[in-house]
């Protein structure tokens, strides 16, 4: 903690301190303002947003927008409403947050206590796959999806999204292990206890913290991902970013900003209960995915 | 690959000895476990980038065509009107991008260590876009930069009759709308790097330029931001490498329009590789990606790995 306080010493550094405040609250204002904007339209007529103004409350409070979201949206040619598409973001999401954060904790654990000759090469190797843009595989992962059957299917999608997870949570659980006490899995090799059972026993059960982390990075990423959802997919397979995108972008006749908001918040809204559960956690993963360290 | 062990003490006696009866199995379990997934990432990361490149090296059009046309494609690239103006759009994005970013990021993290009341609250308001999808946000600043219903008209309601503010649909302005969402997105976590950064800093330099009555400003220019460097340093990687793979975000703000105003080289690249099929060009542009990506994310990779082997 600072012990040093912007206007501390001085009678005019009060001053200073309300302009902090004042600063904060700006900044506070404009991170909400699209936020408050995007809930106060969701709940108005459309009768009311094209008069009315754009940061003014709701006169009535009107759940169309929410209704048809729900319920009725079409994107593409199936008008069945957000819903469906929730789902099969619901089942790649979970299937890829649970599979590369099982496989990610072994690799890390093998790669950073069971040290073997060309571990850490192959980590940074791994690591590089955590970077790269992915637009460098789209072309090739396409066909090969289309080669083993998977074209346009949730299953493709979903293993796609597997084996561009394992390098980030490799690296989360390599990057965990590696500060355990060295002297601990030597007195356990010593004692013949082996590789499954110091897992399943030591390692494991200590590193809840870091599950957390890659848990709530991997479902947010694969929610929030629309490249490959839009490339790897068709209608029925689609996302909800790709029906979301589908249903403000392909307008006809009048848009209907209302139900546009409702769509985009239904969409967001998984993701950011994940955030103000797990704040801290998620903090966590986008800095161990940044900072190696 | 035997099981070796880098731990030093151990070094000099293999662990394999160090207990009768330890099969072949026991031995090598530690690559075995690693095993499945150096083999995906041997085939989907490595061998798909190596598949990409020479697919750019390729006569492919339509369909692959694997004749092997050596730098053709590269050249054909680089000779088109359209990927200039999206390289040009991702040196302008990034270099807004970046500069904005980092300043309210330092700005805020400054502030926000000045033992403020509600830090805790004030934090997770700024940090909470960093939670949303791309095409969330650039849905809602999509409908707040409208220019017939969005902030254009609330400047009217407000006495502002003459204002305009479409930047949204035109030419030369739709690519700072892409910045301002852009910013507003990410600048939180930026502010978070520069915070943590702040907290690690040693009080007792800061307590004595305090004693020899420094004024706030001073210390902050002269022995503070100085030694964020490190936090710089990161919040600069970060940001290019967000900016270089930019996709979503123009895609659900401005699709590339008006025209191709905000097309950048990842949008460019979806359209040649899938909408337009001239896939070797699509192949092309990823390249050029991947090497803007590897100049930055090898060397910080390098440094960042060296500097833990240190510690």
């Amino acid at each position: 903690m600072s012990d040093m306080v912007l206007g501390k010493q001085s009678g005019r550094d009060k001053l200073f301190r309300g302009l902090v405040y004042v600063i904060l609250g700006v900044f506070v204002l404009f991170y909400l303002t699209p936020l408050y904007v995007m809930v106060v339209t969701s709940v108005k007529s459309l009768d009311e947003i094209l008069s009315g103004s754009l940061l003014a409350f709701p006169k009535t409070l009107d759940f169309y927008g929410w209704d048809e979201a729900w319920n009725n949206a079409c994107v593409g040619t199936e008008c069945r409403g957000m819903a469906p598409f929730m789902i099969n973001s619901l089942i790649a999401a979970s299937l890829a947050t649970v599979i590369p954060t099982a496989v990610g904790a072994l690799n890390g654990y093998a790669l950073s206590l069971w040290r073997f000759k060309g571990s850490d090469l192959l980590f940074g190797m791994l690591l590089f796959g955590a970077f790269i843009p992915f637009q460098i595989v789209l072309l090739p992962m396409a066909s090969f999806l289309g080669w083993i059957g998977w074209s346009s299917s949730l299953t493709g999608l979903t293993f796609t999204y597997i084996v561009y997870g394992l390098p980030f949570t490799t690296l989360y659980f390599r990057n965990f292990y590696v500060s355990f006490p060295p002297d601990l899995v030597k007195a356990a090799r010593i004692d013949g206890i082996g590789f499954f059972r110091f897992f399943w026993r030591v390692a494991l059960p200590s590193s809840v913290p870091i599950m957390i982390v890659s848990v709530i990075w991997q479902f947010t990423n694969t929610w929030n991902d629309f490249l490959f959802a839009s490339t790897m997919t068709k209608l029925e397979s689609a996302t909800v970013m790709v029906a979301l995108n589908n249903f403000v972008q392909v307008a006809n006749g009048v848009k209907r900003y209302n139900v546009d908001m409702a769509a985009a918040i239904i969409a967001g809204l998984p993701t950011i209960a994940v955030y103000l559960i797990a704040g801290r956690y998620f903090l966590r993963g986008l800095m161990a995915g940044a900072v190696k360290g | 690959m035997a099981l070796t062990d880098n731990i030093p003490p151990t070094r000099s006696a293999p662990v394999g000895k160090l207990k009768h009866g330890t099969t072949w199995l026991q031995r090598n379990i530690a690559w075995l476990t690693f095993l499945p997934t150096g083999i995906l990432g041997a085939i989907f990361i490595y061998g798909f980038i190596l598949l990409t490149i020479y697919i750019s090296m390729s006569a492919s059009k339509l369909i692959p065509d694997y004749t092997f046309v050596g730098f053709e494609q590269w050249e054909r690239l680089w000779g088109m009107r359209r990927w200039g103006i999206a390289v040009n759009n991702l040196f302008l994005f990034s270099g807004m991008f970046i500069v904005i970013a980092t300043a309210i990021g330092l700005l805020l993290a400054i502030l926000l260590d000045q033992r403020i009341r509600a830090e805790g609250a004030i934090r997770t308001i700024i940090l909470y876009p960093m939670a949303l999808s791309f095409i969330v946000t650039g849905t809602a600043w999509k409908w707040v930069l409208n220019p017939g219903l969005g902030i254009e008209s609330l400047l009217h309601d407000w006495g502002f009759v003459e204002a305009q503010f479409d930047w949204l649909v035109r030419r030369d302005r739709a690519i700072y709308t892409v910045v301002m969402a852009a910013v507003w997105q990410s600048s939180g976590f930026i502010m978070a790097i520069f915070l943590a950064s702040l907290r690690g800093i040693d009080q007792s330099i800061m307590q004595s330029a305090v004693m020899d009555g420094a004024s706030s400003w001073r210390i902050y220019r002269r022995i503070i931001i100085p030694q964020l460097g490190p936090a710089f340093f990161t919040a600069f990687v970060i940001l290019l490498h967000m900016s270089i793979k930019s996709y979503d975000l123009v895609i659900a703000l401005t699709n590339g329009g008006p025209g191709t105003a905000t097309d950048l080289p990842s949008t460019f690249m979806f359209d040649y590789a899938f909408d337009r099929s001239r896939i070797a060009i699509g192949a092309a542009s990823a390249t050029m990606m991947l090497f803007a990506i590897a100049a930055i994310i090898v060397p910080y990779l390098y440094s960042e790995l060296r500097s833990q082997d240190r510690s």
